[in-house]
């Protein structure tokens, strides 16, 4: 039988860079824009809030850190690695109006790309005397409890014990909820993302709207990778260890319905899925089985995709002007 | 002064190759400057580096070329698919298939049937596994107009499961969990070196399907279906194509020959199998494809590009005992100046002066 209090919280922690990613990339592609990047800017927010940790580890020494600039300096750095890809990736688009598919593809090269490289040679380059990157100082602060999370039993295994960047991705969603949903910005915002020439005819900055709500996801998607690499692994990077999530993120976007909300749940619920190989029987010999139990959240995402898209109903269909781009004399 | 973007009602071919020759060289200038950052090493050298690495033996140029034929094959199966806007970023679960239908030929079959026998039924099982992976989210979009992107790259996923699955069904030596060299001794599927180049027989299939893709697409009726259907769905209805046949067929060819590239990965170079044996290739297949503008012609020389660089990064990384995956970045950089400046060939941008006359 399954441990539910021992599952949930690993569910959890699972679930929260998918959430992060999914609202950042529900953010974006109400706007019109479909960022396939974000596995990239997911990398690259992770590792940039890594060099930003590891100079300052490595500056003050792991002693007398202060806890405040711990968390601030990774938390800045992280944020504006992903401003940056967020950046490039509207300039391209945006302001150059290149294919959407494949400048976020090309985003996705190149984000793992420097993660991979700056997780592998960040060492070497900053000629630091360490064996491999782990910044357990600073992970210390990122995974700090909530105080009770020990005391209270199972109500606070699985409510509190997580570090305050799962907190606030629950809280970014629920704002990104509200804000869609019940403010005159969400509703222009929607509006870009439906039909910018309308959008653009009632007097909506289009170009404006489509910047913001890119970099603004972005950054929120980046701090997905942050929350990965300085809570769930403790702070140490290994190359590629992100893996997939990236994608798992924008195929639950969907799964969401574009509702942020929505996606606090399903982030849980797939975080679930992605650990279920290891509590599902698989006898001694027949460890083969556990790979096809990999499978299952990516089974049930195209399951999902299919029921929507048969269902076709009109509140769940995508903003309608995914994926292409806007320009005002091109009518 | 203010400037004002206006689209190109047409540009000659010179000049946009022009604009994109300026782009090329000036993405090397920032890998140059990039690399130098990160080595300390002078720029020149860095590019002796990068071209030796590339072509610095006749080995390493023939393994370049290989890897371009590898890669343009995937892209060119990709091509028909962009080319009726149906985005297939499951060219890497295609391969993955055609490698994983080859590598059972040859696992199972070696010493009950004639090495011939192995090889044809590798042939047509790779083909048929690659087709058949292109197939499924074809169905659902001609169905029920399923987002492609989304259900193929799930595709791509569970054809990785799949492999790690059968990777350790057939794994030598037990709990090892990798398959190593499939009949190492006997040869049996091992694909034929053509005039004793282990090479040499990617490197020709890639020729033949290049020119098979360029006649496909410009000169045969299919060709002109699928550019119809790209164009707008709403037009090929109208002059009667039946668009859900289309673009059910267009995957099956594009899966089709995802699979031979998977069967020629196995069979042929690697002569094993792992979940990472196209290496991301299905992904930069797609920007292959793209920065040529579907031309199976000028994808020669988009993957060369893309290749050299890679290969000539990696050797960077060697030299200098960097990660490897200095060459996602510098391929990175080269992939965003290139499609940054399909702007300037599509539009203009004239400057207006403050008395309001035009310039071009």
């Amino acid at each position: 039988m399954l441990d539910l209090v021992a599952f949930i919280p690993r569910a959890v922690q699972q679930g929260i860079p998918l959430l992060f990613g999914s609202t950042g990339e529900t953010i974006t592609e109400k706007s019109g824009n479909l960022n396939l990047g974000i596995p990239g800017v997911m990398y690259v927010g992770a590792i940039s809030g890594v060099i930003g940790a590891f100079f300052y580890e490595q500056g003050a020494g792991a002693d007398n850190m202060n806890a405040f600039l711990a968390i601030l300096i990774p938390l800045m750095c992280s944020l504006l690695g992903s401003l940056l890809m967020g950046l490039l990736y509207c300039f391209l688009t945006v302001t150059l109006r290149s294919n959407q598919n494949v400048t976020g593809l090309a985003m996705t090269t190149f984000g793992i790309g420097f993660g991979n490289f700056f997780g592998g040679s960040l060492i070497k380059l900053a000629g630091a005397d360490v064996p491999s990157i782990s910044l357990s100082a600073t992970s210390a602060y990122f995974s700090h409890t909530l105080p009770g999370a020990s005391s209270t039993g199972w109500f606070g295994k699985i409510f509190l014990s997580y570090g305050f960047l799962a907190y606030a991705a629950i809280i970014i969603s629920l704002i990104a909820a509200y804000v869609l949903r019940h403010t005159r910005t969400g509703l222009h915002l929607r509006a870009v993302g439906e039909n910018p020439a309308t959008a653009d005819a009632a007097g909506i900055n289009v170009t404006r709207y489509k910047y913001v709500s890119t970099c603004l996801g972005c950054m929120i998607a980046g701090l997905g990778g942050l929350y990965y690499v300085m809570d769930y692994a403790c702070g140490v990077w290994s190359n590629d260890a992100f893996g997939d999530r990236g994608w798992l993120a924008i195929a639950l976007v969907i799964f969401t319905i574009w509702k942020p909300d929505l996606g606090i749940f399903s982030s849980i619920l797939f975080g679930g899925l992605y650990i279920l190989y290891l509590y599902l029987p698989s006898g001694m010999d027949h460890a083969e089985y556990k790979e096809l139990y990999k499978m299952i959240p990516y089974v049930v995402t195209l399951v999902v995709l299919v029921i929507t898209s048969m269902r076709n109903k009109r509140e769940n269909q995508p903003p309608k002007s995914l994926g292409t781009n806007y320009f005002r004399e091109e009518r | 002064m203010s400037f004002h973007v206006s689209k190109r009602s047409d540009i000659t071919t010179s000049k946009a190759w022009i604009i994109r020759i300026i782009a090329i060289v000036a993405a090397l200038v920032v890998c140059g400057i990039v690399t130098t950052i990160c080595t300390g090493d002078n720029p020149i050298s860095i590019f002796t580096t990068i071209f030796q690495g590339a072509f610095g033996s006749q080995r390493k140029t023939f393994i370049t070329l290989q890897y371009v034929a590898i890669l343009l094959i995937i892209s060119l199966a990709l091509t028909p698919a962009f080319k009726m806007q149906f985005w297939n970023i499951g060219g890497e679960g295609q391969v993955l298939m055609g490698g994983l239908a080859s590598a059972a030929c040859m696992i199972t079959l070696a010493d009950k049937v004639p090495n011939a026998v192995v090889i044809i039924l590798m042939i047509i099982s790779s083909i048929l596994a690659g087709a058949i992976w292109g197939l499924i989210p074809a169905l659902f979009k001609a169905l029920w107009n399923t987002n492609e992107t989304l259900s193929t790259l799930m595709m791509n996923y569970i054809a990785t499961q799949l492999v790690a699955y059968f990777v350790i069904v057939w794994e030598v030596p037990k709990g090892s969990g990798k398959i190593g060299i499939i009949n190492q001794d006997s040869n049996v599927g091992w694909l034929i070196n053509v005039a004793g180049n282990k090479y040499l027989l990617s490197i020709i299939v890639a020729v033949v399907i290049t020119i098979g893709m360029f006649i496909y697409l410009k000169y045969t009726k299919h060709g002109y279906e699928i550019s119809v259907v790209g164009e707008s769905q709403n037009t090929a209805r109208y002059v009667g194509i039946n668009v859900e046949k289309v673009i059910i067929r267009t995957m099956i060819l594009s899966g089709a020959i995802c699979g031979i590239a998977g069967l020629l990965l196995v069979g042929g170079v690697n002569h094993t199998i792992t979940t990472t044996i196209s290496d991301g290739q299905g992904f930069t297949g797609v920007m292959v494809s793209w920065l040529a503008k579907f031309n199976p012609i000028t994808m020669i020389f988009t993957s060369l590009l893309i290749i050299f660089m890679d290969r000539g990064a990696s050797e960077i990384s060697t030299a200098f005992e960097l990660n490897q995956s200095f060459a996602d970045i510098l391929t990175g950089i080269i992939l965003f100046f290139i499609i940054g400046c399909e702007f300037f060939i599509r539009y203009q941008i004239s400057f207006v002066k403050a008395n309001g006359k035009e310039e071009a």
